[in-house]
This record gives structure tokens, C-alpha cells and sequence, in this order.
């Protein structure tokens, strides 16, 4: 019995200490959690490892800008602190590291996240913490277009529609008897695309004579390819994702065939154009659009922006200058900034979302194309909606054209 | 009853001790901890699953990722489509993922070990795709968010008595999982030390002895595949719950590479084993990420690499550890260790009384 009564106590004294070592954990105070006197915390969820890998440097290109901006003395004195976590590309890692950033290091916001289906998942958490999700990576449209039910969510690149618009105008304009043919990836991704172009084309939208599609998983666009061209198309959209796009590209000079050629801005890196051309492709009459500067663009040598762009990126030893995802890392920061000066001595995340959704209207970032404006009304929560048309010039992309602005066209 | 309670061995009581704990832990830490906690605890449900068939019955599995979808996505379409209750999809997931898993159990059979193992694998491959094609069920890629439920009052008064604070979605799904692997161990533990563990166990030794003996090979293997998919569908049902969104993505091949990681580490056809790898199989990535660039000793250069390939290379350097070491993982190691200790304790005692000491038997 004495046994017994001494295993019971046991017990009970190791349920006793552990309520001893409990209290008060959840302090849930709601407002201005993450912004100290001196000093603000963002977090970020990112792919650094895992099949979306190469968009990793973003992450530590935004780093760096923050970093440099804190070495000319913050934000408002305040030192902007960023913190970033590896989410691999799944969307369950980025929800438990999303809660992690929120409700265990309490930060002020979170910014620049990657992925659509990455950030989708947390929208609504984060919606209900009352933590901006401001200028996610992602370019699928439900972002502005969708704002008013997501309050808290804020895209900030050119929405894939918007893009596809942008294309439309192009073909109508310079080739208004295409006969076009569009491969897509049979996702959100390559659908929104798609949607951009038929909306774009309006009336004129029989120009499309075929229209194939992709999985994700495909390890060929052959068979699609091959079909196009049989359907007598002589432009093609390839609105696919960059690793199929270099491969789509080498098909298509194997068939012997010269399409003018509409490629989609995700694939357009000047990396991926190098890797096409190794493969054997062409790369004849290719057509894309761009917002940033490139920074292997020898136009931009002695720019300001890009100046200070090198400056920047000088401080990240791992990541590499000429790579545009750094570009696009350091131009999102700066929007990040911006907002944050704007904010002045009321940053409250009410106050902080308010202004980056509806008052942003800057035209002073210089990593974007002269003219492309960063803005938001409160009827309008799509950042930048203007492109400029780029052609491919064997070793690089060159400006052709104006600016085509899109604002307003995606309700 | 008293004679029974007496009576019983140690291992016993640390079932209680380790029951106890996972009771009072959400008390002792955050919110944000025990929803990581509550994974931790639904891949200990997967991890058991597989256990049942790869160390029970020896047949491989690399495909329990997507059975863990069909279980996920069974929950979050009736939530979501037909607005039932949470709490009652997690069985009807469980029951529907474990006839999916019977079913591919029955040409499964036909299989040599290898090509079973290509055949789950290229289930593992197929599943992300497959679920995108019926859009509208499945929400395509956009995938289906699952609202999380809030605590019932009395749960929450009760916690609320205990620690002072208000108790979170996150906790209670917590318990939620703490009730279902508290059921489904018992289970597995039940399963084991009956007729169809013996059978099973006598299968995967020597499958002809086994048939010469009366057993049913056929009947028993699609059996494990059964209940092993049976328990993934629940810890899928659960994980939609617990991340609060199933989509595509959730569920990729790395996943169900991961379970039987977890399956290996924490030792094979043992009950604590899985429980001991999910928390391996589950913190280790998470953690080794962290704790790397967090290091400012380690230059960046090597960091930023580290980090990239963190899980891989600690997955890969822990395994061969565990494999030299622990052939029979953690619950392996763990047993030898006391077994040593106790003989050598008993072994003292006994040359003292001048007795030599019996082999120590093999489990």
C-alpha cells in the first residue's frame, strides 16, 4: 500500500510543479506589438530551401536594404529589424512559422512573404491578429482585387492579368492578324494569365486559334507545342513557369518553327534567357514586359538607383548582383520604407495598412522604370500597374515602347 | 484493484508519467508551442501508422503523405461544402482513408517489396496533382481554408481554472490531438500484442512459415494497409485542422519521406517509437533551420548553405548516426541502455550472493 501511496504522490507533485511552472504565458495585447521606441519588427516567410529555392534571395536582399537604411539612422530613429524564416514552399510550414513570427517573436508586421498558395493560407490568421500582410511575393490578382474582404493583405507587384492585358494591347497594336496560340500551366497561375489575355483581347478574342494546357508536373510541353503549330499559330504565349519556358523554347526551334514569341515576366530573368540559349533556343522575336530596371542592363550603368542598388547588394555576401530577384528585393523594401517614413509618429499597424492600401503614392523609387508609379487609392489596391514592353536582343532585353498602364482595368 | 495497481511493472507507470505530462504541457507553455506540439503529436499518429505496416507486417510504404491528404481533404470538403462539424469528419476521414487503403492493398500484394515501395512512392508523386484537377471540390491550388474551432465552454472553463488564461483554438485542437494518438496508441498497442500482431510479426519473418502455420498472408497484409492508412487518414484530418488549410502543397513527396524517417528513427514495430520520431521527424527540420543562421561563430558563407540544405543534411547526418549507433532507434537505444544498467545493478547484487547472472533474453 505505502508504495502505492508513494508513486500517487509522485505523481501529483509533478503535476503540482508543473502548474508552478505555469502562469501567464498569451499577453494579448493587439496594437503596436512588435514596435519598441527604437526600433521595428517585420518578419518573413520565403522558400530558401526546397523546389522554389532560387527565390530565396529576396529575403536577403530586402535584409540588406533595411540594413543600409538603418546605417543612415532608421526609419523616423527607429532601426527597422527582419527577420526571415525558410518555408520551403509549404504552405503548413508557412502557417506554424507565420504563427511562430506573430505570437512568439511578436512582430509589427509581416512583409514580402512568398507564394500564393503560401500566403493564402495564412490570410485570414493574419487578418485575424490584426497583422498587416503587406507587399506579398505573389502576383495572382486576388490580392488587389479581392481587398476589401482581406483587409490586412497587400500585394505589390504587377498582377499577372494585368500583365497578360499588357500583351493583349501589344498584339493588337503590332499584330493586329496574329494568329495566336497560348500554352498555359493548368493552375491559378496559368489560368489568371489566361484571363488577362481573353479580357485584354475583348472582341478580338477568336484571334487565339489553340489554346493547350500543362501539369505542374509535366516534364514536357511537346505534345502541346506540337499541336499549336499545327493549328497554324504563328505567335505564341507561353504563360508557364521558367523551368518548362526554357524547355518550351528549345522545342519550339526544334520544330523548325519561328513564332513571334510572348513570354511571361516570371520566366524572363535574364539568367533563364542564358540557360534557353545554351539549350539551343533561338530566342527569335521574343517579347516580354518589365517594371524594374535590370540590372545587366548596361543602359542603367551610371543611374542613380542602380548606383545605389550595387551599393546595397555589396553588403549581402551571398547574393549576386546581377540576379533581378535582388533587384525586385531591394525595390519592395523601399515601397516598405516609404510607408513606414509616411507612418511618422503614428505607426500603428491600423495606421501602417491604411496608408500602403489606400495613400500610397510614390514615384520616387528608383529600382522601378522611370514613370512606373507605386500607388493605391481606396478604390484601386494593386501597387504598380504599369509595364513597358521588352524585347530580347540576344544578349539582353531592351526597352521597346512606352509604358503601358493598366490601372483601373481589373475590377 | 489495489493488488492490480501494485502490481503493475514500471513501464506502466511511465505510461502514466508521459500521459500526465502531455496533459499538463499546453498549461506550462504558449499558445504558439502547443500548436507546434499538437503537429508534433498528429505525425506520431501517421508515424504510427506506418509503423503498423513497415515494422509489423515489413511491408514499405513511401506513399503515407498522400493518404494523409485523402484524410485531410475528406475533413475540409465536408466542412467546407457540406458545413458539418469538424469533429465528426475526423472518424469518416479516418474510415474512408482506411478503405482507399485497403483497396490499395488488395494489387499491392502482388508486389515484391521494391516495386511496392516504387508503386507508394508514385501515389506520393501523383497526389498533389491529382487533387488540383476537381477544382471546384478541391479548391484547385488555391486549396480550402478550415476555419479552427473554438474551445467548448466547459474545456475552456477548465484550463481557464488551471492557468489563468483564456484557452486558444490552438490548445484545444491540441487535445483534440492528445485524444485521438492517447486512442489510436492503445490501439496499435492492443493490436499488437494480440493474434494480428503475432500474425503479422510471424508474416513479415518468414512468409512461408507463416502460411504454414495457418496464417492468412493476404487477408493480414491488406489488413495493415487498412489500418496504417486508417491512422494516416486521421493525422491527415487532424493536420488539416491543426494548419488551418489544406491545399496541394501541403501534402508533397518530402512529406511521406519524412514519416518513415520518423518511422526508422524512433524504432521499428515499438509502440514509444513513433512518438519519439515524430518529434524528431517534426522538430528537427524546424529547429535546424533556426538554429544555424542564429549561430553568429558560423561564417555567412557557410551558413546561407548550411541553411539552404539544413533539414536534408541533418536528416541525412542523424540517420547514418542513428543507423551505426541505434540500429533499432531511439526506443532501441533506450531499451539496451536500461537493460545494461539493470544487469549490471542486478549483476553487482547477485556476485555478492555469489549467483551468475541468466542471459539476458532478446526481444
Amino acid at each position: 500500500m505505502s508504495r502505492l501511496v508513494r508513486r500517487l504522490a509522485a505523481a501529483a507533485a509533478f503535476l503540482v510543479a508543473l502548474a508552478a511552472c505555469g502562469g501567464g504565458t498569451n499577453t494579448g495585447s493587439q496594437t503596436d506589438v512588435g514596435i519598441t521606441a527604437d526600433s521595428i519588427l517585420l518578419g518573413n516567410t520565403i522558400a530558401q530551401s526546397g523546389p522554389a529555392a532560387s527565390y530565396g534571395t529576396i529575403g536577403n536582399a530586402e535584409l540588406a536594404y533595411f540594413n543600409y537604411v538603418n546605417g543612415q539612422g532608421g526609419v523616423n530613429g527607429r532601426k527597422i529589424k527582419f527577420k526571415i524564416l525558410d518555408d520551403g514552399y509549404n504552405p503548413a510550414q508557412t502557417k506554424t512559422l507565420t504563427k511562430q513570427l506573430v505570437e512568439q517573436d511578436k512582430v509589427f508586421a509581416m512583409f514580402s512573404g512568398l507564394g500564393t498558395q503560401a500566403q493564402l493560407s495564412v490570410r485570414d490568421y493574419l487578418k485575424s491578429k490584426n497583422v498587416p500582410q503587406l507587399f506579398v511575393a505573389t502576383g495572382a490578382t486576388t490580392w488587389g482585387k479581392d481587398f476589401s474582404s482581406n483587409t490586412m493583405s497587400l500585394g505589390w507587384q504587377p498582377p499577372y492579368q494585368g500583365e497578360a492585358r499588357i500583351y493583349a494591347k501589344d498584339v493588337l497594336q503590332n499584330h493586329p492578324n496574329a494568329k495566336i496560340g497560348v500554352l498555359y500551366q493548368n493552375d491559378d497561375y496559368g489560368q489568371d494569365y489566361l484571363k488577362g489575355l481573353t479580357d485584354g483581347l475583348g472582341d478580338k478574342a477568336s484571334l487565339i486559334v489553340d489554346k493547350e494546357s500543362y501539369d505542374v508536373t509535366a516534364a514536357s510541353t511537346q505534345a502541346q507545342l506540337t499541336k499549336i503549330k499545327a493549328a497554324g499559330a504563328d505567335t505564341l504565349f507561353l504563360f508557364s513557369t521558367p523551368g518548362l519556358t526554357i524547355k518550351s523554347l528549345v522545342i519550339v526551334t526544334g520544330l523548325h518553327w519561328e513564332p513571334t514569341i510572348y513570354l511571361n515576366s516570371v520566366s524572363n530573368p535574364q539568367a533563364y534567357m542564358g540557360l534557353a540559349a545554351k539549350a539551343g533556343a533561338a530566342l527569335k522575336n521574343v517579347t516580354s514586359v518589365g517594371y524594374l530596371k535590370d540590372p545587366t542592363d548596361p543602359q542603367w550603368a551610371n543611374d542613380t538607383g542602380m548606383k545605389l542598388y550595387k551599393t546595397v547588394i555589396a553588403s549581402c555576401s551571398t547574393c549576386k548582383p546581377d540576379d533581378g530577384f535582388n533587384l525586385y528585393g531591394v525595390a519592395v523594401a523601399y515601397t516598405m520604407v516609404t510607408v513606414l517614413k509616411k507612418a511618422g509618429s503614428n505607426p500603428t499597424r491600423q495606421n501602417v495598412m491604411n496608408i500602403a492600401a489606400n495613400q500610397l503614392d510614390d514615384n520616387s523609387n528608383p529600382f522601378v522604370l522611370p514613370g512606373v508609379k507605386v500607388q493605391t487609392t481606396s478604390d484601386d489596391h494593386f501597387p504598380i500597374m504599369q509595364e513597358e514592353v521588352i524585347t530580347w536582343a540576344g544578349t539582353g532585353w531592351k526597352l521597346s515602347g512606352t509604358l503601358i498602364d493598366e490601372r483601373g482595368t481589373i475590377k | 484493484m489495489m493488488n492490480r495497481l501494485r502490481g503493475a511493472p514500471p513501464r506502466y507507470w511511465l505510461v502514466v508519467i508521459v500521459v500526465v505530462f502531455f496533459i499538463g504541457f499546453p498549461t506550462v507553455i504558449s499558445s504558439f508551442l502547443a500548436s507546434e506540439w499538437a503537429q508534433a503529436l498528429i505525425f506520431a499518429i501517421a508515424i504510427m501508422g506506418l509503423n503498423i505496416l513497415v515494422g509489423l507486417s515489413g511491408q514499405l510504404s513511401l506513399g503515407h503523405g498522400a493518404f494523409m491528404a485523402l484524410g485531410a481533404y475528406t475533413s475540409a470538403i465536408l466542412v467546407h461544402h457540406y458545413k458539418m462539424d469538424y469533429l465528426l469528419t475526423i472518424p469518416i476521414a479516418a474510415v474512408l482513408t482506411g478503405i482507399v487503403g485497403f483497396l490499395f492493398g488488395v494489387p499491392a500484394l502482388r508486389l515484391s517489396p521494391l516495386y511496392l515501395a516504387l508503386a507508394t512512392f508514385a501515389l506520393a508523386v501523383v497526389t498533389p496533382s491529382l487533387i488540383k484537377r476537381p477544382a471546384g471540390l478541391t479548391g484547385g491550388v488555391q486549396g480550402i481554408l478550415v476555419l479552427q474551432p473554438d474551445p467548448p465552454p466547459i474545456a475552456s472553463d477548465i484550463f481557464a481554472t488551471l492557468t489563468g488564461t483564456v484557452m486558444t483554438s490552438d490548445q484545444w485542437i491540441y487535445y483534440i490531438s492528445l485524444f485521438c494518438a492517447l486512442l489510436l496508441f492503445w490501439l496499435a498497442w492492443n493490436l499488437t500484442r494480440h493474434r494480428p500482431g503475432r500474425a503479422l510479426r510471424a508474416i513479415r519473418d518468414g512468409e512461408v512459415a507463416a502460411a504454414a502455420s495457418g496464417i492468412n498472408i493476404a487477408g493480414y497484409k491488406t489488413l495493415a494497409f487498412g489500418v496504417s492508412a486508417f491512422y494516416a487518414g486521421t493525422a491527415g484530418s487532424l493536420f488539416g485542422l491543426a494548419t488551418g488549410y489544406v491545399s496541394p502543397d501541403t501534402f508533397p513527396v518530402s512529406l511521406s519521406i519524412q514519416l518513415l524517417v520518423g518511422a526508422v528513427v524512433g524504432g521499428l514495430a515499438s509502440i514509444p517509437g513513433p512518438l519519439l520520431g515524430a518529434i524528431f521527424a517534426y522538430f528537427l527540420p524546424i529547429e535546424s533551420n533556426q538554429w544555424v543562421p542564429s549561430q553568429s561563430w558560423i561564417p555567412d558563407q557557410i551558413a546561407s548553405t548550411l541553411k539552404n540544405a539544413g533539414p536534408a543534411v541533418s536528416y541525412g547526418v542523424l540517420l547514418i548516426l542513428i543507423m551505426i549507433f541505434a540500429p533499432n532507434g531511439l526506443v532501441g537505444l533506450i531499451r539496451r541502455g536500461y537493460e545494461q544498467l539493470n544487469r549490471r545493478l542486478r549483476g553487482a547484487g547477485d556476485r555478492e550472493a555469489g549467483h551468475v547472472p541468466p542471459d539476458p533474453q532478446t526481444v
